[in-house]
C-alpha cells in the first residue's frame, strides 16, 4: 500500500475513533441529556481516542521510514558472497541495485549478479511495505479500542487532551532549538578541523586574509594566511554605514506614518515601503554598482578624494536603503500599539505633539524599536550579494569607507564556490568564519535583549 | 461643605418605589430645555449651543453652560449620558478622536477656544484634565509629576522642580506613600495611587481650570476625603469641573451642579437647591435613586 493511501486510511480511522469514543462517552451516562455528568465534554473523549488512534501509528511509520533502508541494505548485503564480487564494492553494488528498483528497469539485459540483487531488494521492499501497513493499521485499531475501553464518566479526558496539546507545543518549540543546535554542532565540527591546521590565535587575531593554499608543497607563497580581522572589520564597517542610513530614516518615517500621516496616506505609503524589502538583493546590487558607486566616485573626485571603484560606502548606502523597511514597518507597528491614553495624558498636560512623541510614545515603544533595529542589523551582517557586487572581494584592513573591503559572508561564498574538496584549510576556513559570525550575531542578540530587559525593569 | 447628610435628600416618595422601565422616548419627551440658570456673572468658561457628534451619533445636544470663576461645578448623570464627552470638549481633548466633531461656541476668558488660530497646547496648559481612567506614563513617579513643569519650563532649578513635585504629591495626598520610592515606575502603583498620581501630575502645572473625570472612582473613603479637601482648597483659586457618580460627593464639594441625561443638560442649579429641591422630574428621579 502506498504511503499516501495509508495515511489517508489512518485519518479516516482517526475520524471514526473520534466519533465512536464520543458516542461511547455519551452512552455511559445515557445520552446527550446527561452529558453534564461526564467529567469532560464528549468531544474531549473523542479527541483522546483520536490521539490514541493516530499517534502510535504515526510514530511507527516514522521509525519505519528511518530504519527500513539500513535494515534492507543489511539483509541484501548478507546475501552477497564476497567471492562473487568482481572487484566491486558492496556499497556501490547496493546503490546500483537500489537505482534499478527505483527506475523499474530490471530486464534480461541486466547482468545476473545485479539483477539478482535488485530482485531481492524489491522483494524485501514489498514485504516491508505490506508489513508496515498492517502494523500501522493494527496499532491504530488497538489504540482506539484501548482508549474506548477506558471511557468512564470519571475519566479526565480534558486534562489528558490538554496535556497532549502541551506536549505537541513543547515538541514544536524544541524542533527549532534542536535544529539550531544541530547546525551549530555541524559547523563547530568542521571548524575544529580547520583549527587543527590553523591555530585559533592566527585566525582570530591575524590581520592578513589570503586563503590561497598551495597545491604543491614547493610552490611560492604556499602557506596561505587566515587572519579574520579584515573580514570582520569590513562587515562591521558596511553594517555600520547601512545602519547609519537605515535607523534614522526608518525611525523618522515610522513616526511620520504612525503619528502624523493621514490614514489614507498611511494605507498607501506603508505597503509601498514594504515593497522595498521584497526587491531581490541582486537588483540592489545593480543599483549600487551602476548608479551609486559611480556617483560617489564622481562626487569624491570633484572634492579631491580618491575613491575606489568598489567602495564600502556604496555597498553600505544601498544596503541601508534595503533595510529601511525592516526598521520602519516594525517600528510603525509598535508605535501604533502605544495606548492612546498615554498620548492623551501628555496632550492634556499641554505637551506638543513632538514632545509627546519624544518623551512618552518613543520610550514606551522602545523595546519594539530595539527589536526592529536588531532585525535590520542582522540583515545587514548577513547580506552578501550587494557586497560582492559593490564592495569587492579584496580583504583590506581599513575603516576608510571609500576603499574596497570584503565581508565575512562574501568570503564564505567565495571559499565554497567551485569544485572543492572539503578537507583543505581553505574550504574549512569557511566553517570557522561561519561559526564566528554565528557567535557575533548571538552576542548582538543577547546584548539587545539585555537592553530591552533593563528598560522593562525600569518602566513596567 | 461636609454638612450634607442623607436627610438633606428629598424624602423618597413611598408611592413611587416601583421602578419604571427605562423608556428612552418617554424620557426624551420629558425634556423641553435646560431648567435653571446656566449663566453666572463672572464666567471663566462659557459654552453656548454645544453639539458633539461621534461619526453620525450625536452625544451632546445643544448644551449651554457657564463655569464661574473659582467655582466648583459638579456634573452628574447616568452612565453614557455624555459627561466625559462634554468635559473633554472644554480643553479640546476630543481633537484626538478622529470621528468626534464639536460645534457651538466655547470660550475661556471670552476667547473662543475652537477658533482657528487658538494654540491648543497653551489652552491645555491653562485647562488641565484628570482622565476617567488613570493613565500614568511609563516613567518614574517623579518624572510623571515633573513632566508638565518640565515641558512648560516652570522650574528654574532642580531644587525648585523637586519642590513642585513634592508639593503636588502632598496635595494629592500621595506623598507619604511614595516619598521613599520616587524612582519607581508610576505604572507599578495601585489603581487608586495611580489616580492620585494623575491628579498630582495635573495640578503640578497649576492650570487655571481643572477638569476632573471621576477622580475618586478607585479611592477608599479616606483618600476620597483627602481629594475632596484638595478640591475644596483648589476651588478658592481655581475653576473646577468634576464629574462624579457619587451624589454625596457632588453635594459635599460643589457650588453648582449640572445634571446630564442622554446628551442633554437637564438641570443646573446651586448644589443645595438641586439636592433638596430638584425641579425637573428626571433630576429628581436620578438623585432619589429612581433612575429611569
Ligand atoms: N470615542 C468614542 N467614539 C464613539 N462614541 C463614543 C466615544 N466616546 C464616547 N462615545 C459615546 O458617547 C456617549 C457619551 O459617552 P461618555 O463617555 O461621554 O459618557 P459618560 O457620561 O462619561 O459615561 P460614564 O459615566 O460611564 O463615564 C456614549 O453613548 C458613548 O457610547
Ligand atoms: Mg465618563
Amino acid at each position: 500500500m502506498a504511503i499516501s493511501s495509508l495515511i489517508l486510511l489512518l485519518l479516516l480511522l482517526t475520524a471514526a475513533a473520534y466519533l465512536i469514543a464520543k458516542r461511547r462517552a455519551l452512552q455511559t451516562v445515557g445520552g446527550r441529556r446527561n452529558a453534564s455528568q461526564l467529567n469532560s465534554l464528549p468531544s474531549h473523549y473523542g479527541a483522546l481516542a483520536a490521539i490514541w488512534c493516530v499517534v502510535p501509528a504515526l510514530v511507527l511509520l516514522l521509525l519505519w521510514g528511518v530504519l527500513e533502508g539500513p535494515v534492507i541494505d543489511r539483509q541484501v548485503a548478507a546475501q552477497l558472497d564476497p567471492a562473487t564480487l568482481d572487484g566491486g564494492n558492496v556499497n556501490l553494488l547496493l546503490n546500483q541495485a537500489q537505482n534499478l528498483v527505483a527506475s523499474g528497469r530490471i530486464d534480461s539485459e541486466t547482468d545476473p549478479l545485479r539483477r539478482g540483487l535488485a530482485e531481492h531488494y524489491r522483494d524485501l521492499q514489498d514485504r516491508s511495505g505490506l508489513l508496515r501497513s498492517v502494523l500501522a493499521i493494527a496499532l491504530a485499531v488497538i489504540g482506539t479500542a484501548f482508549a474506548c475501553s477506558r471511557i468512564t464518566r470519571t475519566l479526565r479526558a480534558r486534562t489528558r487532551v490538554e496535556r497532549f496539546m502541551l506536549g505537541v507545543l513543547a515538541a514544536s518549540a524544541s524542533v527549532a532549538i534542536l535544529t539550531t543546535l544541530g547546525i551549530v554542532l555541524s559547523v563547530l565540527f568542521e571548524a575544529m578541523q580547520f583549527f587543527r591546521e590553523v591555530p585559533p590565535t592566527d585566525f582570530l587575531f591575524g590581520t592578513v586574509w589570503s586563503p590561497q593554499t598551495a597545491i604543491r608543497a614547493d610552490q611560492v607563497g604556499a602557506s596561505g594566511s587566515f587572519g579574520a580581522i579584515p573580514l570582520f572589520v569590513g562587515t562591521l564597517l558596511i553594517s555600520a554605514i547601512a545602519l547609519t542610513v537605515a535607523v534614522p530614516i526608518g525611525l523618522m518615517s515610522a513616526i511620520y506614518l504612525s503619528e502624523y500621516a493621514h490614514a489614507s496616506v498611511r494605507s498607501v505609503a506603508k505597503p509601498v515601503m514594504e515593497v522595498l524589502a521584497g526587491i531581490p538583493t541582486v537588483v540592489y546590487g545593480f543599483f549600487a554598482v551602476l548608479t551609486v558607486a559611480p556617483a560617489i566616485r564622481r562626487l569624491g573626485e570633484s572634492i579631491g578624494l580618491s575613491v575606489a571603484s568598489e567602495s564600502a560606502l556604496a555597498a553600505g548606502l544601498v544596503m541601508g536603503i534595503m533595510i529601511i523597511p525592516f526598521v520602519s514597518s516594525l517600528s510603525d507597528d509598535v508605535i501604533k500599539a502605544v495606548p492612546q491614553a498615554l498620548r492623551d495624558g501628555s496632550f492634556g498636560l499641554g505637551a506638543t505633539k513632538s514632545e509627546t512623541i519624544r518623551q512618552v510614545v518613543f520610550p514606551a515603544a522602545l523595546p519594539g524599536i530595539v527589536g526592529s533595529i536588531l532585525l535590520a542589523a542582522s540583515r545587514a551582517i548577513g547580506e552578501t550579494m550587494i557586497v560582492v557586487m559593490a564592495a569587492g572581494l579584496s580583504a583590506n584592513l581599513t575603516i576608510n569607507p571609500l576603499e574596497a573591503v570584503t565581508t565575512v559572508t562574501v568570503q564564505i561564498v567565495t571559499l565554497l564556490t567551485g569544485d572543492q574538496e572539503f578537507d583543505s584549510a581553505k574550504t574549512l576556513a569557511a566553517f570557522a568564519l561561519g561559526l564566528m559570525l554565528f557567535f557575533t550575531t548571538l552576542l548582538l542578540n543577547v546584548f539587545a535583549l539585555h537592553v530591552v530587559r533593563k528598560y522593562r525593569e525600569q518602566y513596567e | 461643605m461636609n454638612s450634607f447628610t442623607d436627610a438633606a435628600l428629598p424624602a423618597t416618595d413611598s408611592t413611587a418605589t416601583t421602578k419604571e422601565a427605562p423608556d428612552l422616548d418617554a424620557q426624551l419627551a420629558k425634556f423641553t430645555g435646560t431648567v435653571g440658570n446656566v449663566r453666572v456673572d463672572n464666567a471663566k468658561m462659557s459654552m453656548t449651543g454645544v453639539d458633539v457628534h461621534y461619526g453620525d451619533a450625536q452625544a451632546i445636544h445643544n448644551v449651554d453652560l457657564d463655569l464661574g470663576k473659582n467655582e466648583v461645578m459638579a456634573m452628574i448623570g447616568p452612565s453614557g449620558c455624555g459627561k466625559s464627552t462634554f468635559l473633554r470638549c472644554l480643553n479640546r481633548m476630543n481633537d484626538t478622536i478622529e470621528s468626534c466633531k464639536v460645534a457651538g461656541s466655547l470660550t475661556l476668558d471670552g476667547e473662543d477656544i475652537y477658533e482657528r488660530n487658538q494654540d491648543v497646547v497653551l489652552l491645555r496648559a491653562r485647562v488641565g484634565i484628570v482622565f476617567q481612567k488613570p493613565n500614568p506614563f511609563p516613567k518614574s513617579i517623579y518624572d510623571n509629576v515633573a513632566y508638565g513643569p518640565r515641558i512648560h519650563g516652570l522650574a528654574a532649578s532642580k531644587s525648585e522642580l523637586d519642590d513642585i513635585v513634592e508639593q503636588s504629591l502632598k496635595r494629592a495626598s500621595l506623598w507619604s506613600e511614595v516619598a521613599d520610592r520616587l524612582d519607581n515606575p508610576g505604572t507599578g502603583l495601585s489603581g487608586g495611587q495611580q489616580q492620585r498620581l494623575c491628579i498630582a501630575r495635573t495640578i503640578a502645572v497649576s492650570p487655571e481650570v481643572i477638569l476632573m473625570d471621576e477622580p475618586c472612582s478607585a479611592l477608599d473613603p479616606i483618600a476620597t476625603a483627602k481629594i475632596e479637601e484638595l478640591i475644596d482648597e483648589l476651588g478658592k483659586n481655581y475653576t473646577i469641573a468634576i464629574v462624579t457618580h457619587s451624589m454625596q460627593q457632588a453635594a459635599r464639594v460643589s457650588d453648582r451642579t449640572a445634571y446630564f441625561h442622554l446628551g442633554r443638560l437637564v438641570e443646573v442649579g446651586v448644589t443645595n437647591d438641586i439636592f433638596t429641591n430638584p425641579t425637573h422630574q428626571l433630576t429628581e428621579n436620578y438623585i432619589t435613586g429612581r433612575f429611569g
